[in-house]
């Protein structure tokens, strides 16, 4: 009996306009129809992904907030309330996806940016020269340079860096939280825009080996198909500490996701858990962690080595850490970052806002004089081409989108990730489901995406009378806030605005 | 109370030896065995603790005091602070002899702090009246140079033994101190990885009480709870490192609340209550005890500790080995270090080398050995 | 061909190496070899190393095929992320090892320390074996996946436990054979214990001859103690950890 969990949904069926084509019980995933003489919605089972809505030809289905009341209480809202009967049923913890939706203050919303008025000109991006190009990866601090015939020659070869065209990448996210064609998609659009994709923890998939020129690979605490082979696929190496939906926790592919191509690629057998363990066990210490980031480089000729990590609250010292460590680019993944699954508990509890942090830690690497030894990737909440601009100039080299990169491949936000029925084919691994994800198709919406975003960005940095993202970065002269503290404005090392 | 402190984060390698049939080793030997691990640094720091090494003063307290700047404090001439520090002394305590630290200067070094020592002993009377002992008093005259003089900061004080220390990779720190000059019967060596430049020479480890001297790897999860503890007790944590804390922590549970040493190795390292459960009443009760009095003593995370006292040498790691931790001996001699090759490059062919289990000491006592 | 690694960094040390077995070297004998770090890391390929002294941490990460002998003890991180090949140690070896190992064989002749074969997976024919022939700390076989592992506790006192505590905790496949008893309460809660059967035993007995041809342990003697075999009561250990 489930009598105690009210609906969070009403599904209306509008009787008259409905043709019985059935399109909506193909439609859903999570079994919200039936169908005796005419459509039956369960509104308990609906999770407002609005599949059925965009593919009812007749326009028939709207989808409502559930009218029906609990009397309020503000201490005791009824998404807490929900928490509490369905663990007292289920004696479990508490499952979601997606990043933190709990209202705490966006940073972001509350800076502003900078423009060219008289006394200095803005640029028009459209008909003048604008660069977006960025280098991820490890830059000396100084050249040796020799002239030969007249030509500036370097003496000494730059280590390996990241060319992108685009100071924008996409996520890591793995084979198995998300679906193949919608890997597939990330990787045709990286290659097709000039940036790079993440893999995640689960490995690479054979048909994506030829994409490796786009492609950061990832070595987490699950060694899920890592090989030789494979850290030698991508143009950089990840190693992924933490996760800013989840820090400190570890990961869990249950069985039934684990189908035969997902076992190929994690190199384990069909139907077994895959469980990522919450630490790395070969790094429990900052010099463990330099010991696996030469053990990769070792491996890999010295390919660029990029560690993610949770925004947590000593991020500054950790990154310098790491940047000490020997890593080449430090990933800063802050608490409103996404996941497929995560305990809510922990999503919406743990773990810092990206802004802070990267302030933070960009400023620190400045202190330590190390800023130059690693790029920096800002992810966790970034949400549009003005997002971006501000993570640039609070200090970020690079962006890293997860869940703007879903929504362009169709994702609604309806947070059930973690049940594997995405109706949208984007994160499941049912065949039925992921089919309805065409690689193509979602290849082409996310290079619009970062088509659009681009055009953004370089009128941001027209309007800014800069003609390259370089005099962007770590610019956070360029940057107000609007209703923040003096305390956070500290941090951000941004001036209120009118000053 | 100053709740916006910002804890110093490090990870390292160490080594130690010791002779327990006091038998002098030379400084060479334990610089060779640590610079093996020089991939466990950083060049942010590297020190050493040495003892029984001035027989001839054994009985004074030897203050090793370094002039330079310091987080947080105004910076001002050193020999400023060199004069004010020795009046000092000379009000306090009897000062039979006081001189420079022999140091040679190298290119891997290009800056250091002035650095002097002073073998003292505590004046006839100063203690009259009070309920100090000796040792008291020197902390107090300790906390008085490192709290209330701007630029000098003592960094041992320990009775025939000394801490050498700076900013650098250890052997290179250890060529500074000319440290082959030296001879004792037990050395520590630690090489620092900070996530942060201390830029500061006190920072570098060993940290030091007395004959006490603490190197340390790893980093202590528990630490705000420690330190808090700590704090009630009225211990000022001014270095906010993890090897200030277990230093405190065994000054706390060993020297002012009189607690055995494995006992305070029980406390830090708690055994679980799966292992308690299991055991027969009176052991059970007392472990029970000791968790539930010294919890706010437990140090949770990983770490490989040294605790070098004067009349022996203490490792231990915790409580699900977290941190590598190996010892071996030979002859009357033990090792203890984060790597086997770290000791086989001083000692290739050990008797004896094993890895000590999670949380359980190795307690070597001069004179005994192995207890 | 043989490489003096005496006070050899380890970088140029590893580079030798590789341009070696490039070259065509079968063989390559490592001598003098005192805390080197990554020897054979990512190594691909079918060349022997022999390796006199002891290596340092990370021995043969994410190697994926040659045969590496060492004469003396290692240390921590040995096998790595191994995906195939072969290391005898003809000591014994300190923590971590064979985490994430997926292929090939880890042959220890003394104790081996915590965590080993922690989440050790098998796939297809690839079924990773580790054998120890003395004790183990806790930890052993920690959320362990696939392959085997094997405990002999040759040369362990009377009244010492075998392994430490925490034994499979997580594990969710592969198998284990302890030669003698572990106490239960000792084990994690996802294992079970048995007697192996026939089948089982004949499989371990291969790998066990094997084991003892390379480091010299007595076949007949080993076998002459019991063994038990300690598996995963299920694949999903935590499938009714969450509320969906």
């Amino acid at each position: 009996m489930n009598r105690t969990m009210p609906p969070e949904f009403r599904v209306k069926i509008d009787q008259e306009k409905c043709r019985k084509c059935k399109r909506c019980l193909m439609s859903c995933s999570f079994g919200v129809y039936s169908f005796a003489d005419r459509v039956i919605p369960d509104s308990n089972k609906c999770v407002a992904c609005n599949r059925c809505v965009v593919m009812c030809p007749e326009d028939a289905i709207t989808i409502h907030e559930s009218p029906n009341v609990y009397k309020d209480h503000p201490n005791w809202p009824l998404s807490i309330r929900k928490n509490v009967w369905k663990q007292a049923e289920t004696g479990g913890v508490l499952l979601t996806g997606m990043g933190n939706d709990r209202p705490y203050p966006i940073i972001f919303d509350h800076l502003v940016v900078d423009a060219c008025q008289v006394t200095n000109p803005s640029i028009d991006p459209l008909r003048e020269p604008m660069e977006l190009r960025t280098f991820l990866g490890r830059k000396p601090d100084k050249l040796e340079m020799e002239m030969v015939g007249g030509k500036p020659r370097l003496k000494e070869k730059l280590p390996q860096n990241i060319k992108l065209e685009i100071p924008v990448i996409f996520a890591p996210m793995s084979f198995g939280a998300i679906s193949l064609n919608a890997h597939k998609s990330l990787a045709m659009a990286a290659k097709e825009s000039g940036t790079v994709y993440g893999t995640g923890e689960g490995g690479l998939h054979e048909e994506l080996y030829d994409y490796g020129p786009w492609t950061i690979v990832q070595c987490a605490s699950g060694r899920f198909g890592v090989h030789s082979e494979y850290l030698n696929a991508g143009v950089a190496v990840e190693i992924k500490i933490g996760q800013g939906a989840k820090p400190g926790i570890g990961g869990h592919l249950p069985g039934e996701k684990i189908g035969a191509e997902i076992s190929r690629t994690r190199m384990i057998p069909v139907g077994t858990d895959a469980l990522s363990p919450a630490p790395h066990h070969d790094i429990y210490s900052i010099e463990d962690l330099r010991q696996l980031i030469y053990a990769i480089k070792e491996a890999t000729g010295y390919k660029p080595v990029s560690v993610k990590i949770a925004c947590v609250h000593n991020v500054a010292a950790i990154a310098t850490g790491i940047v000490r460590a020997g890593a080449d680019i430090v990933y800063l993944d802050g608490f409103k970052g996404g996941t497929g699954a995560a305990p809510t508990q922990i999503r919406d509890h743990v773990g810092i806002p990206i802004e802070l942090a990267l302030a933070a830690v960009d400023d620190r690497l400045r202190q330590e004089g190390i800023r130059n030894q690693a790029s920096i990737v800002a992810a966790g909440g970034i949400r549009s081409s003005a997002d971006a601009v501000k993570a640039i100039a609070l200090g970020a080299d690079a962006c890293a989108i997860g869940t703007a990169a879903l929504l362009a491949m169709g994702c609604s936000l309806c947070q059930k990730c973690y049940t594997g029925n995405c109706a949208w084919g984007i994160c499941t691994q049912k065949p039925e489901l992921t089919r309805r994800l065409d690689p193509e198709w979602g290849a082409m919406r996310l290079n619009n995406l970062l088509r659009a975003w681009g055009h953004e960005i370089k009128e941001f940095l027209g309007a800014l009378g800069v003609n390259s993202v370089e005099s962007l970065r770590g610019s956070r002269e360029r940057l107000r806030g609007v209703g923040l503290d003096a305390q956070t404005l500290d941090i951000l090392g941004v001036k209120p605005a009118g000053r | 109370m100053d709740h916006w402190w910002q804890k110093d984060i490090s990870g390292c390698g160490l080594s130690g030896i010791i002779n327990w049939d006091g038998k002098r080793i030379s400084g060479a030997v334990i610089k060779k065995s640590v610079a093996l691990m020089h991939d466990r640094g950083n060049g942010q720091g590297g020190g050493f603790a040495a003892y029984g090494i001035y027989p001839e003063h054994k009985d004074h307290y030897a203050l090793h005091i370094m002039f330079t700047e310091e987080p947080g404090k105004p910076t001002r001439d050193f020999d400023d602070a060199m004069k004010e520090t020795e009046a000092y002394l000379d009000r306090a305590l009897a000062v039979d002899l006081a001189e420079d630290i022999p140091v040679r200067v190298t290119e891997k070094v290009p800056s250091h702090p002035l650095l002097r020592r002073y073998f003292v002993k505590v004046k006839q009377g100063s203690l009259k009246g009070t309920n100090m002992t000796e040792d008291d008093y020197i902390v107090s005259a300790v906390m008085h140079i490192n709290d209330k003089i701007d630029n000098a900061f003592v960094f041992s004080s320990g009775r025939n033994m000394g801490a050498f220390k700076g900013v650098g990779f250890p052997e290179d720190i250890a060529d500074f101190f000319m440290l082959e000059n030296y001879e004792g019967h037990t050395w520590t060596a630690h090489n620092r990885f900070p996530t942060n430049t201390q830029g500061w020479w006190g920072g570098a480890h060993p940290f030091t009480l007395l004959d006490w001297s603490i190197v340390h790897n790893g980093e202590i999860s528990s630490y705000g709870i420690n330190k808090r503890y700590l704090e009630m007790f009225g211990y000022k944590l001014a270095l906010l490192t993890d090897t200030e804390v277990v230093t405190y922590m065994f000054d706390l549970l060993v020297r002012r609340q009189g607690l055995p040493i494995s006992a305070a190795c029980m406390a830090v390292a708690a055994p679980f209550w799966k292992d308690i459960d299991r055991m027969e009443e009176s052991e059970r009760e007392a472990c029970e005890a000791i968790r539930m009095v010294y919890g706010p003593a437990l140090l949770n995370g990983p770490f490989a500790i040294l605790f070098g006292h004067g009349k022996g040498l203490i490792g231990m790691n915790d409580r699900i080995k977290l941190r590598p931790f190996i010892a071996a001996t030979k002859g009357k001699t033990v090792y203890m270090a984060s790597e086997e090759s770290a000791i086989r490059e001083i000692c290739p062919e050990p008797k004896e080398v094993w890895a000590p289990r999670a949380g359980h000491p190795v307690v070597v006592e001069m004179g005994k050995g192995i207890v | 061909m043989t490489i003096n690694a005496k006070d050899v960094y380890y970088r140029d040390l590893n580079e030798r190496v590789r341009e070696e077995i490039k070259k065509g070297a079968a063989d390559v004998v490592l001598d003098n070899v005192n805390g080197q770090r990554y020897i054979a890391d990512g190594l691909r390929g079918k060349a022997t190393i022999t390796i006199n002294g002891v290596p340092g941490n990370d021995l043969a990460a994410f190697m994926d095929g040659p045969t590496l002998i060492v004469n003396g003890n290692a240390q921590d991180g040995v096998a790595n992320t191994m995906n195939d090949g072969k290391i005898i140690i003809n000591g014994n070896a300190g923590d971590v090892l064979g985490y994430g190992m997926r292929g090939g064989k880890l042959y220890i002749k003394g104790d081996v320390g915590y965590r080993v074969g922690i989440h050790m997976k098998g796939f297809k024919s690839q079924v990773p074996v580790i054998i120890a022939g003395g004790t183990a700390g806790d930890f052993f076989g920690e959320y362990m996946a696939g392959g085997i592992l094997v405990l002999l506790g040759i040369g362990k006192k009377k009244n010492e436990p075998i392994a430490g505590g925490y034994l499979g905790t997580g594990m969710h496949g592969g198998v284990m054979y302890v030669r003698g008893e572990v106490d239960p309460r000792d084990c994690g809660a996802e294992v079970g214990i048995l007697e192996p059967n026939e089948e089982e035993m004949a499989e371990l007995s291969a790998y066990l001859k094997e084991y003892c041809k390379d480091t010299g342990h007595d076949y007949g003697r080993i076998m002459k103690e019991k063994f038990i075999k300690i598996y995963p009561k299920s694949s999903r250990p935590y499938g009714r950890l969450y509320a969906y």
